[in-house]
């Protein structure tokens, strides 16, 4: 049993030899998928593999990352939060009205309620034990009200003056590199290290693999999953209140279909939607994925339909050569 | 929980559905103005067709504890579909529509019952994918439709019921059928409740699930081709938009449980119904949308809260 909490390998079912294989294959099937992408990217067009379209790519990247970081704990630890492209979209919004009253207000009347969001999704699941999908589908419908309600029905854009110090958060460049793209960076760090170096990210991968296992162990099962909720709230409201400061602008209409963009960069990953199993560098590599797709098809004027069309084979594509992996190394 | 304490909780998870339509359509009556009138009647009929017919597919497919996200892009295809091939006629432009539906069915189908995906996966790749196809296939564009038969079938009625709702109606009864009195309606429960036991009795589980995800297939594009024939053109771009989300609002708030096992029919026409009147009232009495959209939240999670009963007994 101390084995579990001590090495997370066992948990996340890398123990065996076998096993370990078909977890390098998954992770390599999504590494060669990246590679070849950008192979065809770095042919078809001269500009792909220049300094400003790479910096292009990777703050593109960063507000999709931060939120899937968010759905990769959600999802780890057996659940599934539809709710975070309302809650990216209201993040958004919040940040833009609150900055009127200084930065610190604008971050914190968006983190406060984002995370108020995840928190009630934890809560209705960890302790009204109802499903995870239904309770963030609930969730999904009363933020974006909340959203109309706030911005008389969508109609008002709020703008973030340029000067104020939340602005330059999304807009500003550190070595080149956009300020969201570093947060990025950080927060997956600290993601990596949460998951694999504390009590807690075990419990994560625990609760994911067995919730009744991990209720036996004493592992704290109701916290944890209330834990993973308000990550998730908290790192959508965050990624929305940078896209929104990236763009100067709480823009209402963006965020629909996000969650699926942010479920579907995890799976290709290599996370399982049954849980138990995952990595942030997945994630990491299944946000690249998407992202360089994008560049593919704009930098070659081919329109969003073609490009949907893609994105769905690459799901299909990504899921199958995982679950072919997995259960070759079952048998 | 003794049995006298549990009693209203189930009673409640069995007909709190059809309670609230009845209390809302008696405060309808009485406190907003122009509800009783057949004109308004068939407006949140018609209204509440194209999410109906999608309900009853998405009923099928929850009852095998699955779920389809993508009927939304499918009812797109078939929307796109029918302006191509309206030169040939009326019914081979819908059968088409249809054929592309229960294609779409069978590649979900496959992906979950022969390779062994899960069900939000397999079909989210056709959520993302089909509604690029069908915009593809039609170029971006929005087209009218003009087709004298197909106008009908959006905007006539026969003894003053619109095709539409008739349509719907007929579905629904089908439907009905389907679960209460065939074979495959029994194995369709069986899988859902327990999948490895279905298996261990040797049902074919594999063609269930795939039969269960072509049906809520060609539903959908039932519903595509509704829809378009209602709005007189086809628009890709727009149609079915969210669907996926409208149509398990009204399987579960009908008091289907996500976890299989359980098919309710009428519950789910009962809980279309109730989330249209919900709207259909708040805009009446000149509440905005995002009221429509946190009443309708409250509503999911209450429905889902005691449902929880059931598996917690």
């Amino acid at each position: 049993m101390t084995a579990v909490l001590t090495e997370p390998s066992v948990a996340s079912g890398r123990s065996t030899g076998r096993e370990r294989l078909a977890g390098l294959a998954q992770r390599r099937g999504s590494v060669v998928v990246l590679a070849l992408l950008v192979l065809v990217a770095s042919l078809s067009f001269d500009r792909f593999l220049t300094v400003g379209n790479l910096q292009n790519i990777a703050i593109q990247s960063s507000f999709l990352a931060i939120v899937a970081l968010g759905m990769t704990f959600v999802i780890i630890s057996g659940g599934i939060d539809l709710s975070v492209g309302s809650v990216f979209a209201l993040g958004g919004v919040l940040a833009a009205y609150g900055i009127q009253w200084g930065s610190l207000v604008g971050l914190l009347l968006c983190l406060v309620p984002c995370g108020a969001i995840g928190l009630l999704n934890g809560m209705l699941v960890a302790y009204g034990r109802l499903a995870p999908f239904i309770v963030t589908l609930a969730t999904l419908l009363g933020a974006r009200g909340l959203l109309l309600a706030i911005t008389d029905e969508g109609a008002t854009t709020r703008l973030m003056p340029r000067d104020a110090l939340l602005t330059s958060l999304g807009q500003d460049t550190f070595l080149g590199l956009g300020i969201p793209v570093w947060i990025t960076l950080v927060l997956f760090t600290a993601g990596i290290v949460v998951l694999q170096r504390t009590g807690f990210g075990h419990s994560v991968f625990a609760v994911g693999g067995s919730r009744e296992a991990a209720t036996l162990m004493g592992l704290p099962v109701a916290r944890t999953t209330m834990v993973v909720y308000l990550v998730s709230g908290l790192t959508a409201g965050l990624a929305g209140a940078l896209a929104a400061a990236y763009s100067a602008s709480g823009v209402t209409i963006v965020g629909e279909g996000l969650e699926l963009e942010a479920i579907a960069a995890v799976v290709i990953g290599g996370t399982l939607l049954s849980g138990g199993r995952g990595t942030l560098i997945g994630t990491l590599i299944g946000v690249l994925i998407f992202t360089v797709v994008n560049s593919i098809f704009t930098q070659n004027n081919l329109d969003t339909s073609t490009q949907n069309i893609a994105k769905g084979v690459i799901i299909v594509g990504a899921v199958l050569l995982q679950t072919l992996t997995t259960r070759r190394a079952k048998t | 929980m003794t049995a006298v304490a549990a009693q209203p909780r189930v009673w409640l998870r069995d007909n709190g559905v059809y309670a609230a339509l009845v209390l809302l359509m008696a405060y309808d009556l009485v406190f907003t103005e122009n509800f009783a009138t057949v004109s308004n009647l068939n407006t949140q009929l018609v209204q509440v067709a194209p999410v109906l017919i999608v309900a009853l597919g998405m009923a099928l497919v929850i009852g095998t504890e699955g779920v389809d996200l993508s009927v939304g892009s499918v009812m797109a295809i078939a929307a796109a579909i029918l302006p191509l091939y309206l030169g040939y006629g009326l019914l081979p432009a819908i059968g088409l529509a249809l054929v592309a539906g229960a294609l779409c069915g069978m590649v979900n189908g496959t992906l979950v019952a022969v390779v062994g995906i899960q069900p939000i996966v397999a079909t989210l790749a056709l959520l993302v994918g089909g509604r690029g196809l069908a915009l593809v296939l039609a170029d971006g564009q929005l087209k009218d439709i003009r087709n004298p038969a197909l106008l009908d079938l959006g905007a006539g009625k026969a003894f003053g019921v619109p095709y539409v709702v008739l349509i719907a109606v007929l579905l629904t009864v089908l439907v009905f059928l389907l679960v209460r009195y065939t074979t495959f309606g029994r194995q369709l429960v069986a899988t859902g409740g327990n999948r490895s036991a279905s298996e261990l009795a040797g049902l074919p589980v594999r063609r269930v699930l795939m039969t269960t995800y072509v049906i809520s297939g060609v539903l959908a594009a039932v519903a595509g081709v509704v829809a378009t024939a209602r709005l007189t053109a086809s628009d890709p771009s727009s149609v079915g938009n969210l669907y996926e989300l409208a149509a398990i609002t009204a399987v579960v708030v009908g008091g289907t449980p996500l976890s299989g096992g359980r098919v309710r029919v009428l519950g789910t026409v009962a809980g279309a119904l109730l989330m249209q009147l919900i709207t259909a009232t708040l805009i009446k009495h000149d509440l905005p949308d995002s009221t429509a959209q946190i009443v309708q939240a409250a509503i999911i999670v209450v429905a889902v809260y005691l449902q929880r009963s059931r598996t917690a007994s």
